[in-house]
């Protein structure tokens, strides 16, 4: 299996991404530039996460125009798994291949620490082998991960089974004191209907390996995998 | 221009007369309006080191890890496996008093491009902050805008701030200390010069655009500060840290192919600096055409373009012919670059404005022959009004402990370091807030290095010598809790106005007592940087040599498959387990302590008591017990003594507390917040005492049982001490809170 990893102008854990596919994973892995626009033969698209084009304008609004997105989105189209990690979640709710926004966290500030996530939805690409209620830690790192979606987009997402992560306690209770970034319910990542593009705002690449701390974000690769492997 | 304007000039731009009689006697002429910026930048004390250079020889800067010794972007040694950390520490003081988010911010992509310069990927920050004591008026803001703008432009570019240390005193309500360390990682063979040779090969300049921001940053470094100062905003200068992310990447691309003759950034005093540097090196000349360089407006003087300290700028001297990988390279990258001079044979800095030669100056005058003091010394006379340290025993133990874990220089730093992205790049071992230092593992590889830095300003206030030495001891200690040892030093050396003979005897006391210890602890030190003029109308900073080290593990870290070495952090693992002492408190060690500033709201006429043979030893012995993975946690003791760190080691855990089991003396209250250098409190299962024991006598260390680890969450000392660990730890958490409230959040 190939992770085909999208490097935008300012992507800064594409390297981080790369190095769980191919070292810890043991996978075939490959960057891809934002300009090309072919994207190989990849069964995983993974787009980091970090500050594309400087997040100056807002984030992931100028990495949508870059020329491979057309081709990320015909992946996603095909029923290829698509995965954004913070910055790559802001691209897709660009784009468009995910609904809602983000505001920035409701502390204003930058936050780097481990939370907990409840898996809410299984079968996603990211979450392909974890099951419903299963709780995992792992890093968050963003000054905007604040979600944010109308009520009608939201009861789309309850309807459809779209919410995959939300941020809980270490015994998975979901509730206000458990949100680091306010998002509307407690919501950490999610999914597109058909489940092959998901975009979580945590890093499951910081959380892959023993030494760093945690393995837990490693079964959200693999999935990614079993995903792709059908 | 006539004479009396240049001289004019000169003098603004921060010539001394004296130095202004001695550039016209050189030059045999009057210098053109560009040649004055020139040397006024270039013998201004931040880039000539004009006072303390007669004393930074004495460092001792020789090692077997020494792969590049001080003279370069940065320093570097051998970690193993053929692979040199690179690192460096620079100060942004100013800049940061007079726009906080800038100037921390452009502190950090100045540091940056020091290391990866050199070839090397930046892997890791720490950062050093003093600021005002917290009820200052000015603080809550400084202090705000220094930690966005370190987390504003870190956080971008994607290396991960994984340490540092904050402290807030009066001494620096005027003026504040930003000093930022970058380590970063490149095979031995693979390290880049930044050298000029090759007569005929061209100059490129390569990053962002050259725009008036910035100008005499360099001379604005080596002044006195005074409240007009403020209205110098328009010479700090801006940070894009995206930008500084696409230069990284492209750099380090261009460094794949070879082409590179030498390549130098350009900080302080800008184009003009970078060019003499590397013409310098490589003893040829440099000439360079300001009309190539790209500009973010049009108009700008020859005098503009050499000092402007716009940032993400690099020089690169490029093999003759292998021009279309510059641009191959950086068109992919969507920076700047331009074909701006070329290398020539005479030692010459010439500089071309359309047309005509507007700097003509001799590389050596600028460089080798700038002016150079040895400025009188006088033991300063504050000295013999420090009062004997005297406290009386606090009423109330836990109380008082409970109030040096809220005071600022102890409190979590959690507000801090949580704003930074201490871990992206996937190598970060040791969190901050984990362990006595970092730990970052060695990408592509299993092993690892550690890093810390260290000073605590009040000791060298009272002591410069002792209280380098202290800086020494423990940022080298704080390698050892982690189980590593120290490589190489780099260090920021934070003084006032060095024409004040008693600053200057501050400042010789403190690198003497730095290449004492440095000496001794073998730990060379390979980079660093000078910070004079730190002063204002109200007074002179505490002396503040500011002291960071690489550590190395002597082979790869244990990733769990149980082979390679251990590390460990400072909170406690197990209730059961046995807490043990290394080293011996000194009751009397109460000087210049938290404690008595606390207590008594006193400095004391003396520091805590350092024996540098019995320094080694200790750290010896914590090394080997924390590699072989006996301890289970190693803390070092220093500001609020064993107390602290005990309390500390238990604020770290989920519900585990200590009883201490030890016989008091006459005074419980110093034995538990002395600060008696050389100690570290380790914990290991009870089976594994005699081993700590043992390990501790081989190396003549004092060792003494301190007590368990309990379940119950409670730290108690007989009828003592009894608290709850979750009452320190709010209070531990706490302490910071007034800077919020200031800022009206």
């Amino acid at each position: 299996m190939k992770f085909g990893i999208v490097q935008f102008p300012g992507s800064n854990c594409d390297r981080d991404c790369y190095h769980v596919a191919s070292r810890v994973l043991d996978q075939d892995a490959e960057f891809i530039w934002h300009r090309d626009r072919d994207l190989d033969d990849v069964d995983v698209v993974v787009l980091p996460g970090g500050f594309s084009y400087g997040d100056y304008l807002r984030t992931g609004a100028i990495a949508k125009l870059s020329p491979v997105m057309q081709e990320v989105a015909d992946f996603a189209e095909s029923g290829g798994p698509v995965v954004g990690i913070c910055n790559g979640f802001q691209v897709l709710l660009e784009t468009g291949l995910l609904p809602g926004g983000m505001l920035r966290n409701e502390s204003l500030h930058f936050i780097c620490r481990d939370v907990h996530l409840r898996c809410n939805r299984s079968g996603s690409a990211f979450s392909q082998t974890l099951d419903v209620g299963e709780v995992l830690e792992m890093p968050i790192a963003h000054a905007e991960g604040n979600y944010t979606i109308d009520e009608a987009g939201l009861a789309e997402l309850r309807d459809h089974d779209q919410i995959v992560f939300q941020y809980c306690d270490a015994d998975g209770g979901v509730g206000r004191s458990s949100n680091p970034n306010g998002s509307v319910e407690n919501i950490a990542g999610i999914c597109n209907r058909r489940g092959n593009v998901v975009g979580m705002m945590p890093h499951p690449e910081r959380a892959s390996e023993s030494i760093l701390g945690g393995t837990d974000g490693r079964a959200l690769f693999e999935s990614a995998l079993e995903y792709a492997a059908g | 221009m006539s004479e009396v304007d240049l001289k004019e000039l000169a003098l603004t731009g921060g010539l001394s007369e004296a130095e202004w009689d001695h550039l016209l006697e050189t030059l045999g002429r009057d210098p053109t309006p560009a040649e004055v910026g020139v040397v006024s930048a270039m013998w201004s004390e931040h880039c000539s080191y004009k006072s303390s250079r007669v004393h930074l020889r004495k460092l001792p800067n020789e090692g077997a890890s020494v792969v590049q010794g001080p003279g370069e972007n940065a320093g570097a040694v051998d970690i193993g496996d053929g692979k040199a950390a690179v690192f460096k520490m620079e100060s942004h003081n100013h800049p940061s008093y007079i726009e906080p988010y800038q100037g921390a911010a452009t502190g950090i992509g100045g540091i940056l491009r020091d290391v990866f310069t050199m070839g090397a990927r930046p892997i890791g920050l720490l950062n050093s902050l003093r600021f005002g004591a917290p009820e200052f008026e000015k603080t809550p803001y400084l202090f705000q805008g220094v930690v966005d703008g370190i987390a504003g432009y870190g956080n971008c570019v994607g290396v991960p701030t994984v340490g540092g240390d904050v402290y807030f005193d009066d001494a620096y309500n005027q003026n504040i200390l930003v000093n930022v360390f970058a380590v970063g990682v490149t095979d031995i063979d693979d390290i880049f010069y930044a050298e000029a040779s090759g007569v005929g090969n061209p100059v490129f300049y390569v990053g962002a655009k050259t725009g008036r921001d910035g100008i005499h940053g360099a001379t604005m470094a080596s002044e006195e500060f005074s409240d007009e100062d403020e209205e110098k905003r328009p010479t700090v200068q801006v940070g894009d840290p995206f930008k500084e992310k696409l230069l990284i990447e492209a750099c380090l691309d261009l460094m794949e192919t070879d082409a590179i003759v030498g390549i130098q950034d350009m900080g302080a005093a800008g184009l003009t600096s970078s060019a003499v540097e590397m013409a310098e090196r490589g003893e040829v000349g440099l000439r360079i055409d300001v009309d190539k360089v790209p500009a973010r407006e049009p108009g700008m003087t020859a005098y503009e373009y050499l000092l402007s300290e716009s940032q993400e700028r690099m020089l690169v001297v490029v093999e003759e012919g292998r021009e279309q990988e510059v641009s191959r390279v950086f068109d992919k990258w969507e920076l700047e670059w331009a074909k701006v001079g070329e290398v020539i044979e005479d030692e010459r800095f010439e500089v071309q404005e359309d047309g005509d030669t507007v700097v003509d100056l001799d590389v050596p005058l600028l460089t080798s022959a700038a002016p150079m003091y040895d400025r009188p010394t006088e033991r300063p006379a504050y000295l013999d009004d420090l009062s004997t340290p005297d406290v009386s025993p606090a009423d109330d133990l836990g109380e008082a402990l409970s109030d040096l874990l809220n005071a600022p220089n102890i409190t979590s730093k959690r507000r801090v370091y949580e704003q930074y992205d201490h871990m992206v790049g996937v190598g970060t071992v040791v969190r901050p807030g984990d362990g006595d230092a970092a730990v970052l593992r060695v990408p592509g590889t299993d092993s690892a290095l550690a890093i810390a830095v260290d000073c605590n300003s009040r000791y060298c206030y009272v002591d410069p010598r002792e209280g380098a030495k202290l800086a020494v001891a423990e940022c080298a200690r704080n390698l050892a809790c982690v189980g590593a040892e120290p490589a190489g030093t780099t260090d920021c050396l934070n003084f006032g106005n060095p024409e004040n003979p008693e600053i200057m005897w501050q400042f010789v006391e403190a690198v003497e007592g730095m290449a004492d210890a440095c000496a001794t602890l073998n730990a060379p030190v390979v980079s660093g940087n000078v910070s004079l003029y730190n002063a204002t109308g109200a007074g002179n900073i505490y002396p503040t040599p500011n002291v960071a080290m690489v550590g190395h593990f002597d082979g790869a870290l244990d990733d769990g498959d149980g082979e390679g070495a251990s590390t460990c952090g400072s909170a406690f693992r197990n209730a059961g387990d046995a807490v043990l002492l290394l080293g011996e408190t000194d009751p009397s060690d109460v000087g210049a302590s938290e404690y008595l500033k606390r207590q008594a709201d006193d400095v004391g006429g003396a520091v805590p008591t350092l024996d540098l043979e019995r320094e080694v030893a200790v750290q010896a012995a914590v090394r080997e017990l924390v590699r072989s993975g006996t301890a289970r946690s190693a803390h070092d003791c220093s500001e609020g003594g064993l107390g602290v760190a005990l309390a500390e080691s238990c604020i770290g855990t989920d519900g585990l507390g200590l009883d201490i089991d030890i016989e008091p003396g006459d005074r419980p209250d110093l034995e538990l917040f002395a600060e008696s250098p050389s100690r570290v409190v380790v914990s290991c299962p009870t089976e594994d005492i005699a081993e700590v024991v043992d390990v501790a006598r081989s190396h003549d260390v004092p060792v003494m049982e301190l007590g368990a680890v309990t379940g119950d969450g409670r730290l108690r000392w007989g009828g003592l001490l009894d608290v709850a660990v979750s009452d320190l730890r709010a209070s531990f958490e706490s302490g910071l809170d007034r800077l919020d409230e200031d800022l009206g959040e």
